[in-house]
C-alpha cells in the first residue's frame, strides 16, 4: 500500500514541479451582468490580461516573501491583506507557493460608469508550504474568488480579492 | 531546480503524503469552517511537540502545539476570509487539513460607490449607486442581504429601491430630479448606512429667445432669461453664441450668461440675420428692419 502511494505521490509531485513552468488553462464563461453596461471586448481583454498578471505578481510575491511585486496589480484592502500575509510569513520563517492550473472566469458586474468590474474565478491551484527549503505541506485546492478591480492610470488592479468560502 | 533538490522536493512531498495516505488519521481535528475572528479552537492527539501552521492567501499563523491539547485561536487572530492549509508538523511526520474562514454574519461597513458626483437634472437612471457590503474585518459578507438604497432631498424622500445584494454587492439606477439642487444619496444594510451627495444641475436650455434694439447706432441683442425645460435657470457662464449674416458674411460672437442673460453689441445692418445657440439649442432668427 505505501509502496503503490509512494509511487503515485511521485507521480503527483513531479508534475506539480514541472507545472511551474506552465501557465494555467483560461475558461471564460458567458457573462452574467448586473448593471446596465456591457462589457467592451477591448475592455474584456484588458481585465482578463491584467488579472491573470495579478495572479503571477501574487505567486512571485507570496513565494519570495515580496511585497513589492503586488504594487503593480494589486491595490487597497486586496494590497493591504497580500502584504500582511507576506510579514507575517517572512517573519514565521515560511513561504507559500501557490501554482494555478487553471481558471473559470465569469463577469458578474460592470458599474455604468465604468469604475469597477466584478468577476467570479474558479481556480485550480496548487498550495505548497514550506520552511524555508523545507516542503511542510501541498495541496491541490480547487475554490470559488471574489474578484473586484477598478481602473488605474495604465491597467486594471485587482481591489478586492476573496475565496468566496460558505 | 537542481537535480539533487528536485529528487529531495519528491522525496519529503511523497512522504507527507504518503503518510497520510497510508491509513493514518490526522491527529488534528478542525471544525468544519469558523466565522472570521472569532475564537475557535483545533483539537489534537498524541503525544509530545509540534508546530502548527495555518496559512493562506489571507494570513499565516503558527502555534507551538503540545500534542493531546488543544490549540486555542483567541478571537480576532484568524480574521481573513478565504481558504487555509493547516499544517501539522511534528517530528516525524505532518498531518494536513483545509479549514475555511467565511466572513462574519454582522456588516460592518458599506463600500458605496455612487456616480456621478453632479449630473443634469431629468436624466432617466442617471445616478446609479453600487453597495458592497463588509464585516468588522473588511470581508465581503456574500450571504444574501437587502440593501435599501435611498434618493432624497430637503423635502423628503424622492426614490428608493430595495435590491438583493448578489456575491456581496448590490446595485441600483436612480433618475435625476427636475429640480436642481442637492440630493442624498443613502444606502443601508443591516443597520448600517452610508451616504453620498449628488449635485444635480440644470440641464441644456430649453429654449432662447433673443430680441434686438438699437443703441448709438448698432444693435443690442440680448436673450430673454435661458431656462432648462424643468424650469431651471442656466447657470451663469454658460455660452451662448450670436450669429449676424449679412451680405454673405457671418460674424460670431460668444457671450457667458450673466444673471441669466446674453447681451451683445453688434453692427445694425439692416436685412441682416442675427441668430443665437446654445448647446444644441437654437433660438429666434430676427432680421432687422425687415419687420421681425
Amino acid at each position: 500500500m505505501i509502496k503503490y502511494v509512494l509511487i503515485m505521490s511521485c507521480a503527483m509531485s513531479l508534475p506539480m514541479a514541472a507545472l511551474a513552468e506552465q501557465q494555467p488553462t483560461v475558461n471564460m464563461e458567458p457573462q452574467q451582468l448586473r448593471g446596465s453596461r456591457p462589457i467592451e471586448k477591448q475592455t474584456e481583454t484588458a481585465v482578463i490580461r491584467d488579472y491573470l498578471a495579478a495572479w503571477q505578481s501574487l505567486q512571485s510575491a507570496l513565494d519570495h516573501n515580496q511585497a513589492a511585486l503586488l504594487d503593480a496589480n494589486f491595490v487597497g484592502p486586496a494590497l493591504d491583506k497580500l502584504t500582511n500575509t507576506i510579514e507575517e510569513q517572512a517573519s514565521l520563517g515560511i513561504h507559500a507557493r501557490y501554482h494555478a492550473r487553471s481558471h473559470d472566469l465569469q463577469f458578474v458586474f460592470y458599474s455604468p460608469e465604468g469604475s469597477s468590474i466584478q468577476l467570479i474565478d474558479t481556480v485550480e491551484y496548487e498550495q505548497q508550504v514550506l520552511d524555508h527549503d523545507k516542503v511542510l505541506a501541498t495541496k491541490p485546492v480547487r475554490e470559488r474568488y471574489l474578484i473586484v478591480l477598478t481602473p488605474s492610470e495604465v491597467r486594471w488592479r485587482v481591489r478586492l480579492f476573496q475565496a468566496d468560502v460558505q | 531546480m537542481r537535480p539533487g533538490r528536485v529528487f529531495a522536493f519528491v522525496a519529503t512531498v511523497a512522504l507527507t503524503t504518503a503518510t497520510a495516505a497510508a491509513g493514518q488519521s490526522s491527529d488534528m481535528t478542525l471544525p468544519p469552517s469558523v466565522a472570521a475572528g472569532s475564537a475557535f479552537s483545533i483539537a489534537t492527539s498524541g503525544s509530545g511537540k509540534a508546530v502548527l501552521y495555518v496559512v493562506g492567501p489571507g494570513q499565516a499563523v503558527r502555534h507551538d502545539v503540545v500534542m493531546g491539547q488543544p490549540v486555542s485561536f483567541a478571537a480576532g487572530v484568524l480574521y481573513n476570509a478565504g481558504h487555509y492549509l493547516v499544517i501539522l508538523a511534528k517530528d516525524s511526520s505532518t498531518d494536513t487539513e483545509a479549514l475555511d474562514v467565511v466572513p462574519a454574519p454582522r456588516p460592518e461597513t458599506l463600500g458605496f460607490l455612487a456616480q456621478p458626483s453632479r449630473l443634469p437634472v431629468g436624466v432617466h437612471n442617471g445616478i446609479s449607486g453600487a453597495v458592497y457590503v463588509f464585516d468588522a474585518y473588511h470581508n465581503l459578507i456574500t450571504t444574501p442581504m437587502t440593501a435599501s438604497l435611498e434618493l432624497s432631498n430637503s423635502s423628503g424622500t424622492m426614490q428608493s429601491r430595495s435590491v438583493p445584494t448578489q456575491n456581496g454587492l448590490a446595485w441600483a439606477e436612480m433618475d435625476s430630479a427636475s429640480k436642481e439642487g442637492a440630493v442624498k444619496f443613502v444606502a443601508r444594510i443591516g443597520g448600517i448606512s452610508s451616504t453620498r451627495i449628488i449635485d444635480q444641475v440644470p440641464g441644456d436650455p430649453c429654449a432662447i429667445t433673443i430680441s434686438a434694439q438699437p443703441e448709438n447706432g448698432k444693435l443690442l441683442v440680448q436673450t430673454a432669461p435661458v431656462h432648462d425645460c424643468s424650469g431651471n435657470a442656466i447657470p451663469d457662464g454658460t455660452i451662448v453664441t450670436f450669429t449676424e449674416t449679412y451680405d454673405d458674411k457671418q460674424s460670431t460672437v460668444d457671450v457667458p450668461l450673466k444673471q441669466g442673460i446674453a447681451r451683445v453689441t453688434m453692427p445694425a445692418y439692416k436685412g441682416s440675420k442675427i441668430s443665437a445657440a446654445s448647446g444644441v439649442v437654437a433660438g429666434n432668427e430676427i432680421i432687422w428692419g425687415g419687420g421681425r
